[in-house]
């Protein structure tokens, strides 16, 4: 049984009950709890079941290394899978469920998978499932995707808010104990900004549970003086319930602050993700006490010794009446003691060190509790729940000398510190053989970009476990990292004394010479089910490296990433391969130290905000006229504007033929539109563009291609000249900020003494398209200048005003019809807009989208990049050798295209084609040849780039790539269709409509 | 002629700081080296200012030059002065190698105002707002678009690209919800 005390639990508030459910099972804990100490305060020691072979699994820890107590807590859109019940607190109203059973946790039924555990040794589902190849894909894999994981997807979308937060400071401090207190006191006294993150919701670690004066009073007192003065110090920030997650290059650190989950419905965030810039890091992120290796130490009742303790003296909740402490150290004495001095009963102190010395085990002795020295537990008996242990001698086999009945067993192999933020960028560790751990090796730390050391362990986490040592070693470190800084530290360092501790020894099998049978039932990694023996046979097949042995194995692969598992497991794979454990290394530590919410790195990015949405001043005009908008780029732009029960498709026609008809408005305001001016602007176009721009004339516009170094098409678009020194280019939507910072580059970094300027006015201007026989018309209705053809021919631009906004007016034309764009400062853009529409309304004006547009440049035979080209494509293959300067000595990409493939006669080349049988050419297909290749597959010749129905025509209509261009004209070849069909086509002129381009010249 | 409108047409949120969006402004951007003498002489003209140091932007009434980039600067105006301003600084700078731009179209201006208006921007501009002089123009990122701002009386003045203002607008309202003060 486990029991809340009647007196005790320093973090408890007695008079504030807190009613939660379990299972449904309604509970009542204390404000202050954890949900851990809770349940075990209301006799709820299972919590769940382990991954493999669902065995009952009960609370181990009390913090964030536990691997077992993981729950499903909320509902809904509060759910949340896989939440450590140590570091959950509290709250009314929690709801709770345990994870990983069918059909209940007492009652489960995967609990086969264990009387079946001989034959589901490690690497089990590598060599089980390989045959038949088959099978994996419909019969392996949905079962074990069934049976796998732990927590459940939650079904609703998260109902929180996440945000992200941004930091700089001097010195960070992870960690609020005893040390990073200390730290943080030698660091802010320096004047430096000093940052100190706590996970927990409580300071100062675990020296007031293992009861270290500090400066001659209980450390709690201390603690309480520290905190306020550090709080009154402006220099200094200080965050509980924050775990620093990662420390990467650049002294760049990730924390994930956990606001409200303790507060749910508050209307807060529930997590924020800092992204600090650091000077300097001191992990002060304390150690995690080892588990030890025996038979039957996954058994609900076996704990860590250090978390019975926490949860006694913390919470005043005792684990069971009667507690057996299993040791190879002195610390864990201190459990024995706290529990007797709570008034519980320890009948037995399992020593594995032959002989026991120490003050604490001096003081447990006159306690009056009994300590066997040498000996080992041979098994933990229980099913569910810890009946007795066990005992023999921890030199022999596994022979059982005593048996004694308890419902708890305290363990503790040592301690290990928590080396994570010091290993993340590359800080190497050294082996400690007097304390049996890795610890941060200061003299190979991770390095910052001027080749200083970045991270800096310091006290428990630098393998100063005791309370004494580890301010004395926070001291030190914090001051050497003020003085790295060029500061100077002030004020004096508090001084702690603890109760001395003997030497520990390490155990890593218990006992050292267990059978096949006990070692089967040791438990390394107890979420995972990976055992001594799955450890020793991975070595036995040859997995001789850490990294595989543990990808084997699945050891320390669970949500807690090995922090229990790790040393144990690789001392067992050290001992299995005959080599000393440094020989063997461990594993590489990765961030985040605990899980992060998704929601957390997601933070503001979600619904609206995912991601940036770029309007154009007319968009809720198109939205308010049911247009369909399309993605481009980041922009949405009008596909088409469906009127009443029309389909997409029936719309684009419709929105073609009035267009060629009467007269239609395209919002064009993505285009690109960059001014470029200065003495050489004009010889840097004819740099940038194939064909040559610094002889056009002022008020005329010339369509231009570019292609990258290479030779290839980058964009096209029409170049206005503006005035004697300036011209306007305009570029795709996709390439407005590319194209920018094409030049930029170009004029930053090669040709930074030409004397041209660049200003990107994209934004600047709305722009609408207005195309059709009655564009003219429309336009006079609006009046206020002059865009007959011959005062704005074909070509041209003017500039005035019309309906009284100023505008420049452009002729060209991307539809074939007469056309005019109108450029208008953005914040008119709707208001002229709007006055288009109404005053065309006798016109027949309407809206046009981006795929009327498509389908008529095609029937006029003009390129779209992006369609005719893929990166692959120069100028000469799409019949453009027009558009390219014979004159000009070089131009961006000339080089290129002069090279033999790109010059060479057989490259496929632009034409037109057009079914025999009117239909549509399918997206995407190939011109088929004769024969197949060298892989079996059929010889293509060419491809089809652009393909729609002409509702011009009447009929399909194609553009694409063939082998010899129009040399082809008139051929007949066959396109592939899917499935397994072909469509054939008459090679011909790209240029569907209006050959003469007498419509668009009028 | 129709009244110019602002992006989000002057929207407004009341969180633990206001968000306001503001303008149209008036901004011209005016390329041209520092070394070039008439420089300072057009920026006086166009707006009454000296000439900003690196990082800076020297305010005057509801005037101001802002230094964007070695040979960039950022004039506010007015938004019916810029015409009067380009032909300030086309006199002035004469021959001079430069390009002026009218952008007051081209950006969205929001006012972030408050006594923790700086806890709006220092969840989504990874900028060291602390260390940053009184008169600095910071130029960065706000999430994932461009954002430049500066101090302006009780708070700050955030620049970005008017297709975007509605995208901005949803970032400073996510930031400003009342109980998500960083302190």
């Amino acid at each position: 049984m486990s029991t809340r005390l009647q007196k005790g639990g320093r973090l408890i508030d007695r008079s504030s009950a807190v009613e939660f459910t379990f299972n449904s099972k309604r509970m009542r804990g204390f404000q202050g709890d954890t949900l851990a100490a809770a349940l075990l305060a209301n006799d709820q020691m299972l919590v769940g079941r382990s991954f493999k072979y669902h065995r009952p699994r009960g609370i181990v820890a009390s913090g964030a290394e536990e691997p077992n107590a993981l729950i499903n807590m909320g509902t809904g859109a509060q759910f949340a899978p896989n939440q450590r019940a140590t570091t959950t607190e509290l709250f009314a109203g929690l709801t709770a469920r345990s994870q990983n059973h069918w059909p209940s946790l007492e009652m489960d039924i995967g609990v086969v998978n264990g009387l079946f555990a001989r034959f589901l040794p490690a690497g089990f589902y590598y060599k089980t499932f390989i045959h038949p190849r088959a099978a994996w894909k419909h019969v392996f894999e949905p079962f074990i995707r069934q049976s796998a994981g732990l927590g459940q997807a939650p079904t609703e979308a998260d109902g929180d808010r996440y945000e992200h937060a941004y930091a700089f400071c001097d010195i960070l401090i992870a960690g609020g104990g005893i040390a990073g207190l200390q730290a943080a006191l030698v660091a802010a006294s320096s004047g430096a900004r000093v940052m100190l993150l706590e996970q927990n919701a409580h300071w100062g670690g675990r020296a007031p549970v293992d009861g270290d004066l500090i400066n001659g009073k209980p450390a709690e007192e201390w603690i309480k003086a520290v905190l306020e003065a550090l709080g009154k110090m402006e220099n200094v920030t200080m965050r509980s319930r924050c775990m620093v997650a990662g420390s990467y290059d650049h002294g760049y650190v990730l924390a994930d602050e956990n606001i409200a989950d303790h507060t749910p419905g508050d209307g807060r965030p529930k997590h924020r993700l800092w992204r600090i810039r650091a000077g300097r890091i001191i992990a002060a992120t304390g150690a995690l006490e080892r588990p030890l290796a025996f038979a039957g130490n996954d058994i609900p009742g076996v704990m860590l010794a250090s978390a019975v303790r926490d949860y006694v003296v913390n919470y005043g909740v005792s684990a069971g009446d009667r507690t057996v402490l299993v040791t190879n150290n002195d610390d864990a004495y201190r459990t024995a003691i706290a529990l007797r001095e709570a008034g519980l009963e320890v009948p037995l102190i399992i020593d594995a060190r032959a002989e026991v010395t120490g003050d604490l085990p001096a003081k447990a002795r006159a306690m009056g509790i009994r300590i066997t020295s040498g000996r080992a537990v041979v098994k933990v008996k229980g099913g569910a729940r810890v009946s007795g242990v066990a005992i023999g001698l921890q030199a022999g086999e596994g022979a059982v000398l005593e048996e004694v009945v308890c419902d708890v067993v305290a363990m503790s192999g040592g301690w290990s510190p928590v080396v994570h933020l010091f290993s993340h960028c590359g800080g190497k560790l050294i082996w400690d053989d007097a304390q049996a751990h890795f610890r941060p090796d200061s003299a190979r730390p991770p390095t910052n970009q001027d080749g200083a050391s970045m991270v800096f362990a310091a006290g428990a986490a630098n393998g100063a476990l005791q309370g004494d040592a580890a301010l004395a070693d926070a001291g030190r470190v914090a001051s050497n990292v003020v003085g790295e800084l060029g500061l100077k530290t002030r004020g004096k360092l508090a001084k702690a004394v603890v109760c001395s501790e003997a030497a520990m020894e390490p155990v890593w099998v218990m006992p050292q010479g267990a059978n096949t049978v006990l070692r089967a039932k040791m438990w390394l990694d107890f979420q995972n089910d990976v055992k001594v023996s799955d450890v020793q046979l991975a070595a036995r097949e040859g997995y001789t490296s850490v990294e595989h042995a543990k990808r084997y194995t699945t050891l320390g692969m669970a949500t807690d990433q090995g922090k229990l598992s790790n040393i144990n497991g690789l001392a067992v794979l050290s001992g299995a391969l005959n080599e000393p454990i440094p020989a063997v290394g461990t594993t590489t530590f990765r961030p985040p130290y605990t899980p992060v919410p998704l929601g957390a790195l997601a933070g503001e990015s979600r619904g609206e905000i995912f991601q940036p949405l770029r309007r154009t001043p007319m968009h809720a005009w198109h939205e308010a006229h049911a247009a369909y908008l399309e993605p481009v780029g980041l922009w949405r732009r009008a596909y088409c504007y469906p009127r009443g029960p029309e389909t997409h498709e029936q719309a684009v026609h419709r929105e073609i033929l009035n267009t060629r008809a009467n007269v239609g408005l395209l919002d064009a305001s993505t285009l690109g539109k960059i001014v470029v001016k200065g003495p050489d602007a004009g010889r840097f176009l004819d740099m940038l563009y194939t064909n040559v721009m610094s002889n056009l004339p002022v008020g005329k516009c010339r369509y231009g291609l570019m292609c990258n170094e290479q030779g290839f098409l980058s964009d096209d678009g029409v170049v206005v000249r503006l005035s004697e020194d300036s011209w306007l280019c305009h570029t795709t939507t996709g390439g407005a900020e590319r194209i920018h910072g094409w030049m930029e580059d170009w004029l930053q970094c090669e040709w930074w003494d030409w004397q041209v300027y660049t200003a990107n006015v994209t934004e600047q201007y709305a722009q609408i398209a207005v195309a059709g026989p009655k564009a003219r018309q429309l336009l006079e209705k609006l009046g206020g200048m002059d865009v007959s053809k011959e005062s704005l021919p074909f070509m041209g631009f003017a500039e005035g005003t019309l309906a009284g906004l100023p505008v420049r007016v452009y002729r060209i034309s991307f539809s074939g019809e007469l056309s005019y764009e109108i450029a208008v400062a953005a914040s008119q853009g709707l208001a002229l807009w709007e006055k288009l529409i109404a005053a065309g309304a006798d016109l027949g004006v309407q809206p046009y989208g981006t795929e009327a547009m498509h389908v008529m440049r095609a029937e006029k035979g003009f390129i779209m990049m992006g369609d005719e080209t893929d990166g692959t494509v120069i100028p000469q293959d799409l019949n453009l050798g027009w558009a390219i300067s014979k004159k000009k000595a070089d131009y961006l990409g000339k080089r290129g295209q002069e090279r033999t493939y790109l010059a060479r006669p057989d490259r496929f080349k632009l034409a037109g084609f057009e079914t025999l049988d009117g239909s549509v050419i399918p997206d995407g297909a190939y011109i088929i040849a004769e024969g197949v290749n060298a892989n079996g597959q059929r010889n293509t010749q060419g491809r089809v780039t652009s393909t729609y129905h002409s509702p011009t025509l009447g009929r399909g209509i194609a553009m694409g790539l063939i082998v010899g261009g129009m040399d082809r004209l008139g051929d007949v070849v066959e396109f592939n269709t899917l499935p397994n069909g072909t469509v054939k086509a008459r090679v011909v002129d790209p240029v569907f409509y209006d050959k003469e381009g007498e419509m668009q010249n009028v | 002629m129709s009244d110019p409108v602002s992006a989000l047409g002057l929207a407004r949120f009341d969180g633990f700081a206001t968000v306001q969006e503001i303008g149209p402004l008036g901004m011209i951007s005016l390329r041209a080296g520092p070394e070039v003498k008439a420089l300072a002489k057009a920026i006086k003209a166009a707006v009454g200012t000296g000439l900003p140091a690196p990082r800076r932007i020297v305010v005057a009434g509801d005037r101001a030059a802002g230094w964007m980039s070695p040979d960039e600067y950022l004039l506010v105006m007015p938004y019916a002065d810029t015409e009067a301003a380009m032909a300030a600084i086309s006199k002035t700078m004469g021959a001079e190698h430069h390009l002026a731009a009218v952008v007051s179209d081209a950006r969205a201006v929001f006012d972030v105002t408050g006594g923790k208006a700086d806890q709006v921007l220092r969840k989504l501009m990874p900028v060291d707002i602390g260390q940053m002089a009184p008169d600095e123009l910071r130029r960065s990122r706000a999430a994932q678009v461009a954002a430049a701002f500066w101090a302006i009386d009780g708070g700050y003045r955030v620049v970005c690209f008017r297709s975007v203002a509605g995208y901005m607008m949803g970032l400073l309202t996510h930031s400003a919800q009342p109980g998500s003060e960083l302190n």
